[in-house]
């Protein structure tokens, strides 16, 4: 493939396919941990906490 | 044995070796677990880091996220070389093989027909970010004269701004619908946060494409190609990526599919 020159993955296009996409297995032998809903939680608070630190710049637009 | 079993992919058998240098999550190279005409690439990860809470606790940790999320790609990128991989949510864990071939057992007609249906596909991201900044007359910036002049001012930046979200959304729905003809499948990602991505202006597109390899090329040419139609839009192209947004089993597809694009076309 060398149309596209392959630059280091930005993190969060990563975690848009890892913790949103793949397979998701459940059960009793996964220890519940590939759970979808978790882990979407845990990004959430991730998120928002970054969130806090920086105002939207969209405030002013009603 | 204190390991729990990481599995990265399902996927058919394959001849090519992966590369040497490749480790997985943990340092631990990644190994070949066969069952039933189905190979499960898997690793050993430590209790200590994998087991229930400890992983909760770790996927709030950006620095362990980062690391882990970059170990796991690692992988499926090398299986990409060699193979169509079917890859697993990052972090699914299985207390030992036993789990792993129960599992492979349960799903093994699904996983035959997911991988059927992505073998030889790959998938492109593409995102478009709008800039606010680029919307904003020069002359703005020039103090009011008046109370009156502040409020002209002020409905004048408005307006700009909405035609400038109008435009962007007009052009996100006519790149989708274009690269949408020219993919077999597309799923749309939540916009993503400048404050995590760190890139400038709004995410107005995040989506992903399902191609063929072969036409690869073609497709990527099709996206280069559109990026400097719009002075205010940056277009992004990312990939191949082995095609995770499109891994969901059948079960899923329905929900997935959601059409964002659809409306404003």
């Amino acid at each position: 493939m060398t149309v596209v020159e392959r630059r280091e993955v930005a993190l969060v296009d990563l975690l848009d396919r890892l913790l949103a996409g793949g397979v998701v297995i459940t059960g009793d032998l996964t220890l519940r941990i590939a759970d979808v809903d978790l882990v979407r939680i845990d990004l959430n608070a991730l998120i928002s906490s970054v969130n806090e630190q920086v105002p939207s710049p969209f405030e002013d637009l009603l | 044995m204190s390991g729990l079993r990481y599995v990265y992919a399902i996927c058919r058998p394959f001849d090519a070796a992966l590369q040497a240098q490749v480790t997985g999550v943990d340092g631990a190279p990644p190994g070949q677990l066969s069952h039933h005409g189905l190979i499960a690439v898997v690793g050993t990860v430590p209790e200590q880091d994998f087991a229930e809470e400890p992983l909760r606790r770790h996927l709030e940790d950006l620095d362990w996220l980062s690391a882990t999320a970059r170990a796991h790609q690692a992988v499926i990128d090398a299986l990409t070389a060699v193979t169509t991989p079917l890859p697993l949510r990052l972090a699914t864990v299985f207390r030992d093989d036993a789990g792993v071939r129960a599992m492979m057992e349960e799903r093994e007609n699904s996983f035959h027909r997911t991988l059927d249906r992505l073998d030889g596909r790959v998938e492109w991201g593409v995102k478009i970010h709008a800039e606010a900044e680029a919307a904003r007359p020069a002359q703005e910036a020039q103090k009011a004269a008046s109370g009156r002049d502040y409020l002209r001012q002020r409905r004048q930046r408005n307006k700009a701004h909405e035609e400038m979200w109008e435009s962007a959304e007009k052009f996100a729905h006519r790149l989708h619908g274009l690269l949408c003809e020219n993919a077999e499948d597309a799923r749309l990602h939540a916009p993503q946060n400048s404050a995590l991505s760190r890139e400038s202006g709004r995410n107005v597109l995040n989506a992903s494409y399902l191609v063929p390899r072969s036409e690869s090329e073609a497709f990527a040419e099709l996206v280069e190609g559109v990026k400097g139609d719009e002075s205010a839009l940056r277009v992004e192209l990312t990939g191949p990526w082995a095609a995770y947004s499109f891994a969901g089993l059948e079960a899923d597809d329905e929900a997935a599919d959601g059409a964002v694009g659809e409306a404003g076309l």
